[in-house]
């Protein structure tokens, strides 16, 4: 299950593009969108995924549901 | 007034000439434009050298004196921000720093150059181009340093700034010092965590998010540290502090203490902006800002330690022109990136060359009033508002006035104490009851209003509600005619003419002062 941004709690601000270490936040006409193919939720990185802890908006970058659990490599 | 910052010490020729009797006349912890700062200056740096003067004469921020003068610019190419703070909503922007609101234009540093070029040209005063968010740009490192090279390249006279809230700041002195930044601000509401924790719900630092004490200790060493790397450095830094009632109200006199150890070289106090419309958290649970008198003594009870900075209008991160009169507005980058701009710093010269021989003109005439005051003495100090377009002089209608200039005089003479924005009384011609009344209460704790020209109406309300209009002195500068008319108010207390009273407290408008653009 990849995180996603629910576009209209988005506030545009960038903080989480630059964070992500699989280069999945991109931003196409002033909205960033996670791309859930590359998204890992930062297991192996990090301890807390990092578009959720920079984003100023609680809430706005949730666990896809509809979408299987990333299985780090073992 | 920081910025006059030894000018009668330091600087040569005419001005130093002029202003040396002045800051003898009116000695330490007096006066704003001149003697107190002077004084200040060198408690805390020693003789202040002649580089520093030259860092600090032109920037409006760093100078009240300067602030009449000289117009500085933000670009909006910072929009991520690394901590969160209560009395900011990120949906809508930081409502006490730079609220470019929703509407505000995020910028590439390609962009900004643009921008800052076109400004230059048609605003020849801008002298100093700031990056101030809308969120941290030392959390936009990026986009911030690039914004600056090429703003270094472009137009190497400009000054460049950079503000902060200091949780990244110690990995980034060194690029700033690269960088040929000269002033940076930090804003340091608190220097104990506990109190932090209060203000700031989490911070984000070493991919991790911290809330609590943990967060505001992590924040405030950080912040400390910055501020002590950097005025090893040489950089000039000031300190914002945003007052909370009931949370760091009393405890900034600590901060001030705190960051004068530290080389600050000036402390801006600001008032908590909080309307339950800006959805911040501090908006949202009743948190309210200070009256203008809570402020005012905060301010004075300060005075000692570091410059105090009075004149800040709390601007926009997308803030251009000079200081309490954007001109954001006519800037929008579609309208810039169609411009056909020839910077020419030639040009710039020649007019700022203008500007320090007006800036000469009215340091004059301030003497030339205070020598009146010679040897006379008297316990009473009063304020009073006075209308003006800037250059120091009475120059604004009481119904166009978008703010009035609060200076406190006494024997020792006339000190800018504040400023209090307000909408403007007369539109299409007509005045607006309502509005005259928020007008009164914003400058009711002062005892005159001085104006170029009043109507009728608000003339006589003015009267009502205990103020005097003063409209004599129309055209003439402020703290020349402020102490003439001082002095005609002193005979009639004299005389029993009229009772000495103080006045009541006024209130900060808070709704306008976001909604300037």
């Amino acid at each position: 299950m990849p995180f996603k941004i629910i576009a209209s709690q988005c506030t545009s601000c960038s903080a989480c593009e630059p964070l992500c270490p699989n280069v999945a936040i991109s931003e196409s006409a002033g909205r960033f969108v996670i791309e859930p193919a590359k998204c890992t939720e930062c297991i192996g990185h990090f301890d807390e995924p990092q578009c959720v802890a920079a984003c100023p908006v609680d809430g706005t970058c949730v666990i896809d549901t509809s979408l299987p659990r990333y299985q780090a490599p073992s | 007034m920081n910025a006059v910052v030894g000018r009668g010490r330091y600087v040569e020729g005419s001005l130093d000439k002029m202003m040396r009797p002045t800051a003898e006349h009116r000695g330490c912890g007096t006066s704003v434009n001149t003697g107190q700062a002077s004084c200040r200056s060198r408690a805390a740096h020693g003789e202040l050298p002649a580089e520093i003067w030259e860092k600090v004469k032109k920037h409006p921020c760093y100078s009240e004196g300067a602030h009449h003068h000289y117009a500085r610019m933000h670009v909006a190419v910072a929009p991520a921000c690394n901590i969160q703070c209560n009395y900011c909503n990120r949906k809508y922007d930081c409502a006490n720093e730079s609220r470019p609101g929703v509407v505000s234009e995020k910028l590439t540093p390609e962009q900004a150059v643009k921008k800052v070029l076109a400004v230059a040209t048609i605003i020849p005063q801008t002298t100093v181009l700031g990056i101030a968010g809308p969120g941290d740009p030392l959390a936009n490192p990026e986009k911030t340093f690039k914004t600056f090279d090429l703003v270094a390249k472009a137009a190497p006279d400009i000054k460049l700034c950079l503000s902060t809230n200091g949780l990244a700041l110690p990995d980034y002195v060194n690029t700033i010092a690269k960088s040929k930044i000269e002033h940076v601000t930090i804003t340091i509401n608190t220097i104990d965590p506990e109190i932090g924790a209060k203000i700031y719900p989490w911070i984000f630092f070493n991919h991790r998010r911290y809330v609590g004490i943990d967060a505001a200790r992590i924040l405030t060493d950080r912040q400390l540290q910055g501020l002590e790397m950097l005025s090893e450095r040489g950089i000039l830094c000031k300190v914002n502090s945003v007052m909370i009632p009931h949370i760091n109200d009393h405890h900034l006199v600590e901060v001030n203490k705190a960051v004068k150890s530290r080389g600050a070289f000036l402390h801006n106090i600001m008032p908590l902006i909080s309307a339950p419309e800006h959805g911040t958290v501090f908006g949202l649970n009743g948190q309210r800002g200070p009256t203008a008198q809570a402020l005012k003594a905060l301010q004075d009870a300060c005075e000692g330690g570091v410059n105090m900075m009075r004149h800040c209008r709390q601007c926009r991160a997308d803030a251009v022109g000079l200081v309490g009169a954007d001109r954001g507005s006519e800037f929008n980058i579609d309208r810039v990136m169609k411009m056909d701009v020839k910077y020419d710093p030639e040009m710039r010269k020649a007019y700022q060359e203008k500007v320090e021989a007006e800036r000469a003109a009215k340091v004059a005439a301030s003497r030339e009033g205070l020598a009146e005051f010679a040897g006379e003495m008297s316990e009473i100090t009063v304020l009073v508002a006075v209308a003006t377009k800037g250059s120091g002089l009475i120059n604004e209608h009481f119904g166009h006035a978008k703010e009035f200039q609060v200076y406190e005089i006494s024997t020792s003479g006339a000190k800018f104490v504040g400023h209090r924005r307000v909408d403007v009384y007369c539109q299409g011609g007509y005045g607006e009851g309502d509005r005259l009344s928020t007008i009164i209460r914003s400058v009711n704790d002062c005892h005159a209003v001085f104006v170029a020209k009043i109507g009728g109406c608000p003339k006589s309300n003015l009267i009502r509600a205990g103020i005097e209009p003063v409209d004599r002195y129309a055209h003439e500068f402020i703290e020349k005619s402020a102490i003439a008319w001082f002095r005609s108010y002193l005979e009639k207390v004299k005389r029993g003419e009229i009772q000495h009273a103080q006045r009541g407290d006024a209130d900060i408008r808070y709704g306008s002062l976001i909604s300037a653009g």
